[in-house]
């Protein structure tokens, strides 16, 4: 296991010290400061012109508003897209129009950010809909939501006002300013490694035993430096990362593994830095970065220690001697064990989704991680945007026990926590996870829910769980096995459009009503929210919240199979 | 409200464009210009035809072959619809697949290696892979298929082991991801070297 071990240390560090340049630079692009040269500023302002925006500054709920419309019109343009996409061009495979139900839910899914797939792209999909549907979202979603915490972190950050923003100022400078670039780079390295980029349809190989092979290709690199970038997810292909032209080799996988957490993780810096108080910005990442090295040190022992099954059946899946041994069902031996437990790790962390092995497959206790990973709402760095701000609610809920316990008003960053944030900040924390336990009730319950279910047992029960609490937190990866019916499709379009919406108004609620708060200086009995005690108190808030809801539901899933 | 709506339209096709098409393509005229035949598929050709993918499994089945790992794809190494196989760690499907997969590794290859015993079989021989379509197997999995294709081409085992070696993609940048033996090439490289 060193070896493994070993590379998950080096992307710990790759990952860190990229992350922080880059939430330099992103705290830059969003302040006052930012000036850009002529060139590319230019388009800025022809873009804000043509939005009728302005640059005038927004209160949140205008805030609100803006981003919530313009997510709607795009909602509207995404369906019809799917629906029509056997009469629109760029279809060379001749591919039919998406069925309604299957529309529906992918629509929700590409805007909320999630990706949850119940279709299989590279037999369902046109080379337009994947393009100027999927990928588009892919930046859009993503900005989105960068817009949204940059606002939120202003509400911290200001004194005495109402403002938050320009939605449209920030979308475009989230877009192009960060996720294009970055993109650019990333996927031209990935077409160097042998990630398809093609417009040609799919290729017919003879091959040497005299069977004929269609081999499904594509646009396929483009859209995956996106899909790891913006915490996306979708695949090119149905299995994903797993496939081969998604995901050629080692290097293709670590890097796109640090895509995964790389603006998540800068977000952390980039709050340091646009509150002007760095050190406040240490707990946060101390608090991610434990929860997801315990993640991996679960997940990776369980793999390499092997399923039930595999170590009942005899064969050899000790690691060493030419093999990485463990749980290979579902995995990719150029990944082995150890890769795969990290991508599972960080894609759950992450509200990425994406997947490079069959998380169905995993052992159970294996399994269970990534179901908690998702459970806590994603802020274990998180979504882009999402992942930071939801940890806002924690970091809430973490300031008033703070001031419980020493017996003051609760403050942050100076600011008075009061009762509005308090409320709001626990229907942030505990709205989600609620409706996840619900859902999966009602689909376990239920008839037409049981219809989705593939494994039989306690791991079935895993499946709908993991199914809920994946769409309800805009992950998007899956226990695969879990099918999609009309019903499992209508009750996913509930989770990934309210998991969405809830939080991100919530969170933008809380940005506004601070913005408006006084800063009073710390005195002698402030609660310092810069070290490392501020720090075990999230985590302590994160496993008293989240891991105590999900204890009932995991130990009718995972518990129970591990102990089988 | 309807200023937003107005702006939120505009703004949408001007993201379609931007972001669906022209970067697409952007990318895509890159992508052919620089490294077309990475982009187009990494296709290997034959006599001017295409046999497949060099990051694509195809079925082999002829003992003189190497095999390559399981796929759940229907039909197998259907590279058209990838899949896992998504059964559960507990599922009596999975147990009874891996038997059988044992099964017919044990008959197949005790021939050639007298005393085989299920232990000293690779886990990756007996499990599907991710993608359904893996293009390689560990190095123990071609080092225990490699007695019957000597065998049966009629070649000393010690050049089919050389061939192993040389068509093992090791750890990229030498630590990152695990070798794995790529078996269209290999099969490729032995219709070449020792054709049977």
């Amino acid at each position: 296991m060193g070896q493994g071990i070993s590379q998950i240390v080096v992307y710990t560090v790759v990952l860190l010290a990229l992350s922080y340049p880059l939430g330099t630079y992103m705290a830059w692009v969003y302040s006052d400061r930012f000036r850009a040269p002529s060139w590319v500023a230019a388009p800025e302002r022809g873009f804000l012109r043509l939005v009728g925006a302005g640059t005038s500054e927004q209160d949140w709920k205008s805030y609100a508003k803006t981003a919530l419309g313009f997510m709607a019109v795009f909602a509207l343009l995404l369906y019809l897209l799917l629906r029509l996409q056997g009469h629109l061009p760029l279809n060379p495979d001749g591919m039919k129009g998406v069925l309604p139900d299957i529309s529906m839910n992918t629509t929700a899914s590409f805007i909320t950010n999630t990706n949850w797939q119940y279709y299989g792209g590279e037999f369902t999909m046109s080379y337009l809909s994947q393009m100027a549907g999927l990928a588009v979202q892919n930046f859009v979603s993503a900005a989105l939501g960068m817009a949204v915490l940059a606002a939120v972190i202003r509400g911290f950050a200001r004194r005495s006002r109402r403002e938050l923003g320009n939605f449209w100022v920030d979308l475009y400078r989230s877009l192009v300013y960060i996720l294009l670039p970055l993109s650019l780079i990333v996927g031209a390295i990935l077409i160097s490694q042998g990630v398809v980029q093609t417009l040609s349809g799919h290729a017919t190989a003879h091959t040497l035993e005299g069977a004929t092979q269609t081999i499904a290709r594509g646009p396929a690199a483009s859209q995956i430096a996106i899909k790891q970038l913006g915490t996306n997810g979708g695949g090119f292909f149905n299995s994903n990362s797993a496939v081969p032209f998604e995901n050629p080799t080692g290097f293709t996988n670590f890097l796109e593994a640090i895509c995964i957490l790389l603006i998540p993780a800068a977000q952390v810096f980039m709050f340091g830095r646009m509150i002007a108080l760095r050190r406040q910005a240490l707990p946060l990442l101390g608090a991610m970065l434990a929860m997801f090295l315990i993640g991996v040190a679960i997940l990776l022992p369980a793999e390499q220690h092997g399923s039930q099954v595999l170590r009942a059946s005899g064969v050899n899946i000790t690691q060493g001697d030419g093999q990485s041994g463990g749980n290979m069902s579902d995995k990719e031996v150029r990944f082995g064990i150890a890769n795969t437990a990290l991508w599972a790790t960080a894609t759950t962390n992450a509200s990425n989704g994406s997947v490079n092995g069959g998380h169905d497959a995993l052992t159970a206790t294996g399994g269970a991680v990534p179901i908690v990973n998702m459970f806590t709402g994603e802020v274990i760095f998180g979504g882009v945007g999402s992942g930071l701000y939801g940890m806002f609610f924690y970091v809430i809920i973490a300031v008033f026990v703070a001031g419980l316990m020493v017996g003051r008003t609760p403050e942050y960053l100076g600011k008075k926590i009061e009762a509005r944030e308090i409320k709001l900040a626990a229907v942030g924390a505990l709205f989600v996870p609620t409706m996840v336990l619900v859902l999966t009730a009602v689909s376990v319950v239920t008839g037409h829910g049981l219809q989705s279910i593939f494994n039989p047992g306690a791991h079935g029960f895993s499946e709908a769980l993991y199914a809920y609490d994946s769409q309800s937190n805009n992950n998007g990866s899956a226990f695969a096995g879990y099918g999609a019916t009309d019903f499992s499709a209508l009750v996913g379009t509930v989770a990934l459009w309210l998991g969405r919406f809830v939080p991100l108004i919530a969170a933008l609620a809380i940005g506004g009503s601070l913005a408006q708060k006084r800063v009073s200086p710390p005195s002698a009995g402030t609660f310092r929210t810069d070290g490392v005690t501020f720090g075990v108190l999230i985590v302590g808030v994160i496993i008293l919240t989240a891991g105590l809801m999900i204890f009932p539901a995991l130990s009718l899933g995972p518990i129970v199979e591990a102990l089988s | 409200m309807t200023r937003v709506l107005r702006g939120s339209v505009i703004a949408v096709a001007l993201c379609t464009i931007v972001f669906g098409l022209a970067y697409p393509l952007l990318m895509t005229g890159f992508a052919q210009a620089f490294f077309s035949g990475k982009a187009d598929g990494s296709l290997i050709r034959l006599n001017g035809q295409i046999v497949g993918s060099r990051l694509v499994a195809q079925g082999f089945t002829s003992a003189k072959y190497f095999h390559p790992r399981p796929s759940a794809t229907s039909p197998a190494y259907n590279a058209g619809a990838t899949t896992f196989a998504n059964l559960g760690p507990t599922n009596p499907d999975l147990a009874k697949a891996v038997r059988q997969r044992v099964r017919a590794i044990l008959s197949l290859e005790r021939p050639y290696n007298p005393g085989l015993t299920i232990g000293q079989i690779p886990v990756d021989a007996v499990t599907t892979s991710g993608s359904g379509i893996d293009p390689e197997i560990s190095a123990a999995n071609a080092q225990l298929q490699a007695a019957r294709v000597a065998s049966v081409r009629g070649v000393p085992k010690q050049q089919v082991l050389k061939l192993i070696g040389k068509y093992t993609d090791a750890r990229s940048l030498g630590f990152l991801g695990e070798p794995g033996v790529n078996v269209l090439e290999l099969n490729l490289a032995l219709d070449r070297e020792a054709p049977s």
